[in-house]
């Protein structure tokens, strides 16, 4: 696959400026990555790139961008566009830095770390040393590369051995808008064993101008340790957002992970559980309403590398206007993963006739004693559940409402987090179009 | 020493699954024409002890041996013990979607009959015999045109084993709690089933729970399996016993120094 | 390519059942002596001239030809996919044979009389009656032997059905406006790499028309052959149903053992007019290499239908046990309103084979329907990849399509993959896509042992359970040889 090389010197100039001054241990991870990023760019090959088969990011890499900066934003403006509840744990990074006034103080037994301080220090904490970058291979990832070429914030948290948190982790990636700005959120999260924590990850704001928000977010879960994850993207129509999950699973780890998608011009969530641990379960949920014009692409992988371990993948769409979709999921299971249990599905619903969905669930299947089912699906609603509702007296936009929500409720019901699920419940309900089915 | 007058000779025998020891020292003699019955509470070993009979995989036999008709077959494959003569109803059988329950039972038939000289049966002859097999246990016409086992009721595929011991007629009927959730009338047809085999020259062993099936059944000689091993032996009587005191009786005679 | 995969494929350790994996005996492996026409090897415009005047071809088909040539000579090499999931050393073009004929003929015979006895005594071998014998079960026999159709049976029947069934070297000079018309239309010459090679050095394969209303009278089937040490094998068919019409088409293919990959670079052309339908059936056998990878075919073949016409169909039904390599995706374009097309397979790996195959169903007319039901069945250290393309365009309104894939593994040194790709366009469409993976599990096979069977029996009663679906959709003698090759196939597969 050839890739063109990615210019911009705006950004190789933020990048020298980065590198000035700072200490060792963070340099030397930069240029590393840059020098990676220097080599393969950015994914924008037609052929023979599989990985972004339905996704063509020529329009991201047209654009030259430059370092985001901070910027002073209310409170307010975060509380109208996140999920927010005082009593959580939260951190609110703005253009990609650290809000410190906003921040809560440390928690027993969930040690946080500001990347942007530990950045300053000769030697970061034990976290920082011990997991960044562990599970995040960027040699072919030229975002991730890109990201970590520009690792500068971001947050590291350590949950400590048998400490089970009740307080949820609420960080929020709020983006101001500003025209041909980048951002390169991080987010470490440890989980030491049989500890266990929630954690939300919200990218919000954008204006109507094009910002690129590029995230990788590590989730290291120790054994007999339990993570739900939970993850929102509701920017603009106008902004772009590469997002990389990386998941390691010790032995019998569970790992929870709803994920929505309500806005971007183009999104892709890349998520990479790595089941290296005997029975571990991951719980993989999601749900994206594209409309307009906008383009979504979840391309989630589950790595069985062990045994016994359990897998179950559901990804519901529901697609409008001429947007488009595109799930792509491989499911491997390696020689040795024996007993391995995994149900992968993805469901679609088609509100348009200009709306196009790309689903790719592929399954890769070296051991012989599995249990491993797939199944997609993609259309309408069937006449026959309609008329069901119709002869039960209600009327066919009503009927059909109550089926795109019910279609759309299923994902949101598995959310845990009471204040949470409301304002899902208030974005999706109030965005979901009222479509009349025509039958 | 080995009396080839009787049909199994169990000697001694010592098996476990992977570095669990399941059967812990048996023996037990199955002369011809008697019925046994096995009892014992949940992992006590009973249903282990058919299976190796029968020469499941998977086990391996640490020591003593077992044999059949005077000859050890402890490593003889499954498919020749059942060719001479040694069946098993299983506990669960197995569905086997796609292989049409005809073709099976012929496939069955024909290898044991090979194995005693005789040549394939004739496609009317062996119409004719599974015909009448069904109306003996009362199944369903349709289920013999359908995939082995495949969508069955528990009683259905219970009826389904009966159907090949009658078939396949072999020396040494084991059932391995094949009376286990099943209503009267499929209970019924499995005793009279059994009943219609067993002959002076045939034998049963019979591994059960629960005594019911022994009010139709009536067995020579009942052995309680407890742990791994056979703790008590008696008649008909002790099946009796065993269903007023439970095992926890049998457990506390023998921990007490009691023996039979 | 995930990372893990890498790792995976090059993992050597058994652990179960298994205690090896026995030599495949494939009775299909032996030589003719048969003095053939060869061309030197390696590819040039000499080559493609002198094909197309040994066929004596008209001005048309040469230039075509040419066309394709140049454009693949334009593209090299590096334009041959690389996507697929299999793994082979790289084809050196220069290095094949494109042309070898049996001497003893110029043009097809008209009678067996004037065919070559030795000729008849190897295909009598192969278990193909030219003769009488197979007049009685009502099939028109093809025998095509490395590049050239050797005997085209039956013609008097067909003659009087007025169904066109011949050499596709002979209909490029009786039939020529047929040809020109439909030739390259539904798969171009510039389609993929292994077409526009196809397209310049086709030798030769068969034609087949069958006029509007006639349903065609006799089961229609070509066999092919490889024989000629390193000659590749790129036949071309075209079957074109008009109105109303129906055939049925079968194919058979073995090849005998070598030591060396040989290629086989097919492209077949359907095209079912309205109200027409066409069943196409094929039973795979190409050598797969020894037990331990050396040799086999390389089966890379382009097969699509053009349900063109209102109300059309176009089935394709396979059984695929052989090839050293397999890349091939029968496909039907579902263009005509009220189209059907179905895919019906059994693909079967085992040693060291690969498989890399599947389908695509593209939509386009309204209230299309397209039904896929595809087995894989993996054994030894083969790979075997369903790849399926179900694509449904913005015109095609209530398309309906269903996907079954399933895939049983023997043991546990081999590989089942699933890769869908759908595409979905309409919001009226109905698509619904299912796979399952399982084994042939243990308790089965002790179940059948111990009712008598032995293991190696108990295996295969339980893998053609597996594809008993598949089976029933072949025509009746196929399907008995289906089963049997499927038996022959999983020798050793269990220990």
């Amino acid at each position: 696959m050839v890739q063109a090389p990615y210019k911009n010197e705006q950004l190789l100039a933020d990048f020298q400026t980065l590198q000035e001054n700072s200490v060792a241990w963070i340099s030397e991870i930069r240029s590393t990555a840059m020098d990676t990023f220097g080599e393969i760019g950015l994914p924008t090959a037609r052929k023979g790139n599989e990985k972004w088969k339905y996704t063509n990011v020529a329009p991201i890499a047209r654009i030259e961008y430059k370092l985001s900066k901070p910027a002073a934003v209310s409170l307010d403006q975060i509380k109208a566009t996140a999920p927010w509840d005082d009593s959580w744990l939260n951190l609110v990074f703005v253009n990609g830095v650290l809000r410190s006034d906003l921040v809560r103080s440390d928690v027993d037994g969930v040690s946080v770390f500001s990347i942007a301080e530990e950045a300053n220090l000769d030697e970061p904490c034990s976290t920082i040393i011990d997991y960044l970058g562990s599970v995040t291979d960027v040699s072919d990832e030229g975002f991730a590369a890109l990201n970590t070429s520009f690792l500068s914030d971001g947050i590291a948290i350590e949950i400590a051995p048998g400490v089970q948190s009740e307080l949820p982790l609420n960080i929020i990636f709020f983006d101001d808008g500003t025209t041909n700005s980048i951002s390169h959120p991080r987010v470490l999260i440890v989980a030491r064993p049989n500890s266990a924590i929630s954690v939300i990850e919200s990218y919000v704001g954008g204006g109507s101008k094009c910002t690129l928000t590029n995230s990788i977010s590590e989730i290291i879960v120790g054994e007999r340790a339990s993570v739900s994850h939970y993850r929102l993207l509701a920017e603009t129509d106008e902004t772009y957002d590469i997002g990389y999950g990386r998941v390691k699973l010790g032995s019998k780890a569970k790992f929870k992970s709803r994920s929505f998608f309500r806005s971007a011009k183009i999104g892709r969530y890349d998520l990479n559980v790595l089941i290296d641990g005997e029975g571990a379960t991951c719980d993989l949920k999601g749900l994206y309403f594209t409309s307009g014009s906008q383009h979504m692409d979840n391309f989630i992988n589950i790595d069985h590398a062990k045994p016994n371990g359990t897998s179950y993948l559901f990804y519901k769409g529901i697609l409008d206007g001429r947007s488009r979709a595109v799930f792509g999921g491989t499911v491997l299971v390696r020689k040795f993963a024996q007993k391995t249990d995994s149900i992968q599905y993805d469901k679609n619903l088609l509100l348009s006739p200009h709306a196009e969905v790309d689903s790719k669930p592929a399954l890769f299947i070296y051991a012989d004693d599995v249990k491993c089912a797939h199944g997609a699906t993609a259309g309408n609603i069937d006449a026959d559940t309609i008329f069901y509702m119709r002869s039960r007296g209600m009327d066919l936009e009503t009927a059909s409402k109550l089926l795109i929500y019910g279609f759309a409720g299923e994902i949101i019901d598995a959310v845990e987090i009471d204040g949470l699920k409301d304002f899902l419940e208030d974005m999706f309900l109030t965005a979901l179009p009222s479509h009349k089915f025509e039958f | 020493m080995v009396n080839k007058k009787n049909l199994l000779e169990v000697k001694n025998l010592h098996t476990s699954i992977e570095d669990t020891e399941i059967l812990k020292g048996i023996d037990l003699t199955v002369g011809l024409g008697e019925v046994h019955a096995i009892m014992g509470p949940n992992g006590s070993g009973k249903s282990t002890l058919a299976n190796i009979i029968a020469g499941r995989p998977g086990y391996s036999v640490t020591s003593g041996d077992i044999y059949y008709c005077g000859e050890s077959i402890i490593s003889t494959q499954p498919e020749i013990r059942a060719r001479k003569g040694i069946f098993l109803a299983f506990q669960y059988p197995v569905e086997l979607p796609g292989v049409r329950t005809w073709q099976f039972l012929k496939s069955a038939l024909d290898s044991i009959r090979k194995e005693q000289g005789y040549e394939e049966m004739g496609i009317r002859e062996f119409d004719k015999l599974l015909e009448e097999k069904r109306k003996l246990v009362e199944m369903d016409q349709d289920l013999v045109k359908r995939s082995v086992n495949e969508g069955f009721s528990g009683g259905e595929k219970k009826r389904n084993e009966i159907l090949q011991l009658a078939l396949l007629d072999p020396k040494l009927a084991m059932l391995d709690e094949t009376d286990s959730g099943l209503d009267i009338d499929a209970l019924r047809i499995v005793a009279e089933g059994v009943n219609n085999f067993k002959g002076p020259e045939k034998s049963v062993l019979l591994v059960t729970h629960y005594q019911r099936i022994l009010d139709y059944i009536t067995p020579d000689y009942v052995h309680v399996l407890l742990d791994g091993r056979i703790v008590k032996s008696g008649d008909s009587g002790l099946a009796l016993e065993l269903e007023q005191k439970g095992y926890e009786w049998i457990r506390e005679s023998i921990t007490s120094g009691a023996k039979t | 390519m995930l990372k893990g995969e890498r790792e995976c494929m090059a993992e050597q350790k058994v652990i179960s059942r298994q205690t090896g994996v026995e030599e495949q005996q494939y009775r299909w492996g032996f030589e003719f002596d048969i003095e053939s026409d060869v061309a030197p090897k390696g590819l040039s415009e000499e080559i493609v001239r002198f094909i197309s005047a040994k066929k004596n071809e008209p001005e048309w088909m040469l230039q075509w030809r040419l066309k394709a040539f140049k454009l693949w000579q334009d593209q090299g090499d590096d334009s041959a996919p690389t996507w697929a999931k299999v793994h082979f050393d790289e084809i050196d073009f220069q290095d094949i044979i494109y042309y070898a004929a049996p001497k003893s003929k110029e043009g097809a015979a008209k009678s067996l009389d004037e065919v070559d006895p030795e000729l008849i005594e190897a295909f009598n071998k192969l278990g193909i009656p030219l003769e009488e014998q197979k007049k009685l079960s009502g099939v028109a026999v093809d025998a095509v032997l490395d590049s050239v159709s050797v005997a085209t049976t039956y013609q008097d029947t067909l003659k009087e059905a007025g169904v066109i069934f011949c050499p596709i070297s002979e209909a490029v000079q009786k039939y020529p406006e047929l040809v020109e018309k439909y030739l390259g239309s539904v798969v171009p010459y510039s389609d993929n790499f292994y077409a526009t090679l196809n397209s310049a050095v086709f030798s030769d394969g068969s034609f087949c028309y069958v006029p509007p209303g006639v349903r065609c009278p006799i089961e229609l089937m070509t066999y092919f052959r490889i024989n000629e040490v390193d000659s590749g094998q790129f036949e071309r068919t075209l079957i074109i149903a008009d109105e109303g019409s129906y055939v049925s088409y079968l194919e058979g293919c073995t090849a005998p053992m070598r030591k060396t990959h040989q290629l086989h670079a097919a492209v077949v052309e359907l095209v079912a007019l309205k109200d027409a339908e066409i069943k196409y059936s094929t039973l795979q056998n190409w050598y797969p290499g020894d037990k331990d990878g050396n040799g086999g075919v390389y089966n890379f073949v382009t097969k699509r239908g053009a349900a063109r016409g209102e109300n059309s169909k176009i089935s394709w039904t396979q059984v695929e046990t052989g090839s050293a390599i397999t890349w091939k995706y029968p496909s039907v374009i579902l263009q005509g309103d009220n189209s059907v097309g179905e895919f019906y397979s059994v693909a079967l790996v085992n040693n060291f084979q690969q498989a890399d195959t599947g389908t695509k169903m593209i939509h386009i007319g309204k209230n299309t329907k397209s039904t896929i039901i595809a087995k894989g069945i993996s054994a030894g250290k083969a790979e075997n990849t369903y790849r399926g393309q179900v694509a449904i365009l913005p015109t095609a309104d209530n398309a309906r399509n269903f996907t079954q894939c399933d895939s049983l593994l023997i043991g546990d040194e081999c590989g089942a993959h699933t890769v869908p790709y759908i595409e979905v366009r309409n919001p009226s469409a109905q698509m619904g896509h299912e796979a399952t993976t399982s084994k042939v599990n243990d308790d089965q096979l002790f179940y059948l042992q111990q009712r008598g069977i032995d293991l190696e029996e108990a295996n295969y009663m339980i893998v053609n359970g597996f594809c008993r679906g598949i089976f029933k959709e072949l025509p009746f003698e196929f399907a008995m040889e289906a089963s049997q090759l499927l038996r022959v196939s999983l020798e050793g597969a269990v220990g």
